[in-house]
């Protein structure tokens, strides 16, 4: 095939091209769509368009049952209900490192992960706020998380949306 | 055909990574052609033929066959564990308990699974600090050992998504830390997490998606490249024994210290 181009010369100036190569054109391109579609295709079916999964927005019932300095863990919403002095907060329970679900320990007054061992600040160590990152290898703080009261005096937690630090809800 | 596409494809083969894949030489000769037929695992199951110091009986430490011997194991285990094995999040712990207590050689077969998955790993890593060590990575063996290494990830990938099935508290937070390892890829970490999952959180969609890759794609993806792998060696020239080497190969091979 190649001798057979061999005599005849394209340049800029004579762009022309025989059938044979228009063809091979032709079937290179149609392939290469049919390959980007196959690519879309593929993506698009592994995608889940309708997921089953709880809602963000948790209701976590009425401010009277948090006591006044206390850390509550609802381990199915996996967030943390905070009831200091300033007013009712919540900070997400999930680890900013690789997932794991914190725990609450009273005796120290912060939030330790089991995994990999990061500690956030919750009323201990003075000065910190709450959901920063003590030590460990969690790169980022827990996130403050959007809490509202219902129109039943409830407190209302929307896990998707998160908040600027120190925003209190006041009961 | 397209002149120029010719010419990159003609340059493509006389590259190094194009030899060390496809070693029927170039050209376009009628014994090329049918070099190309006869040297293809997949156009050509059995080999042409086989020179007799390739079917030499070698002492060799047999990492490679017993990390086979234990791929065989898993297989059949495997295929009678999905006998009893559900992989609906309301049943995939309590039918784990099920072959633990109540299936007849339930236990027996599920260690043995669990056993041979420990090994398997253990002596592909073994096989490949073996083979390292020895030098037998070299040509003409270099793309029997790119293999190699796919295989090392198929390994791994068959694990991994071993570990979740049984759908207890260790197989969910080894998932949930791993997925959240996967989504640490720039750019397209989170995206990479989504699809293996099938959602935002490790539940039914991705213990259905693990069950999946763990008994029919992965699997079945090895066992594609592990035929390469064991064609190649009978083409590579049989296993790596230094007495067996022919005189070329030891005279250009570097001096590296006695194992």
């Amino acid at each position: 095939m190649a001798e057979e181009n061999k005599d005849r010369v394209q340049t800029a100036a004579n762009p022309a091209i025989d059938r044979r190569e228009f063809f091979l054109r032709i079937g290179l391109g149609s392939m290469g769509i049919a390959a980007a579609g196959t690519a879309v295709f593929a993506y698009q079916f592994l995608s889940p368009n309708v997921l089953y999964e709880p809602s963000p927005v948790v209701n976590m019932g009425k401010p009277e049952s948090y006591q006044l300095d206390s850390v509550t863990l609802d381990v199915d919403a996996r967030i943390f209900v905070i009831h200091a002095k300033e007013g009712f907060f919540a900070l997400n329970a999930v680890c900013t490192h690789l997932g794991c679900l914190t725990a609450w320990k009273p005796d120290l007054g912060i939030i330790a992960c089991p995994c990999h061992g990061s500690k956030f600040a919750v009323f201990q160590p003075a000065g910190k706020t709450p959901g920063e990152k003590i030590e460990g290898p969690a790169p980022k703080p827990l996130p403050w998380l959007k809490m509202s009261l219902s129109d039943d005096g409830e407190l209302i937690v929307d896990r998707a949306e998160e908040i600027r630090p120190q925003t209190f809800v006041r009961v | 055909m397209n002149g120029t596409l010719t010419k990159y494809f003609d340059e493509l083969q006389k590259s190094r990574a194009w030899r060390s894949v496809f070693r029927g030489g170039t050209g376009k000769s009628t014994l090329r052609n049918s070099m190309a037929i006869q040297q293809n695992v997949f156009l050509h199951l059995l080999s042409t033929k086989v020179r007799k110091r390739m079917l030499e009986f070698n002492a060799t430490w047999y990492l490679g066959t017993l990390t086979l011997g234990t791929f065989g194991i898993l297989v059949i285990t495997g295929i009678l564990l999905m006998l009893y094995y559900h992989p609906s999040a309301p049943q995939a712990y309590a039918d784990t308990k099920d072959l633990q207590f109540v299936v007849s050689s339930g236990q027996f077969l599920r260690n043995l699974h669990r056993w041979s998955a420990h090994a398997m790993v253990f002596l592909v890593f073994a096989h490949m600090f073996r083979v390292f060590y020895r030098g037998a990575y070299r040509p003409p063996r270099e793309f029997n050992w790119v293999i190699g290494v796919v295989l090392l990830l198929f390994t791994l990938l068959l694990s991994y998504t071993g570990y979740l099935l049984p759908w207890d508290q260790l197989a969910f937070w080894a998932i949930t830390v791993g997925s959240n390892i996967a989504s640490a890829v720039p750019l397209m970490g989170d995206k990479v997490r989504f699809l293996m999952l099938g959602g935002h959180f490790v539940n039914a969609n991705a213990l259905l998606r693990f069950y999946v890759l763990h008994c029919m794609i992965l699997p079945l993806a090895a066992l594609f490249f592990i035929a390469i792998h064991f064609w190649r060696i009978r083409k590579d020239g049989g296993l790596y024994a230094r007495h067996s080497e022919p005189d070329v190969v030891m005279t250009t091979a570097p001096a590296r210290p006695p194992l």
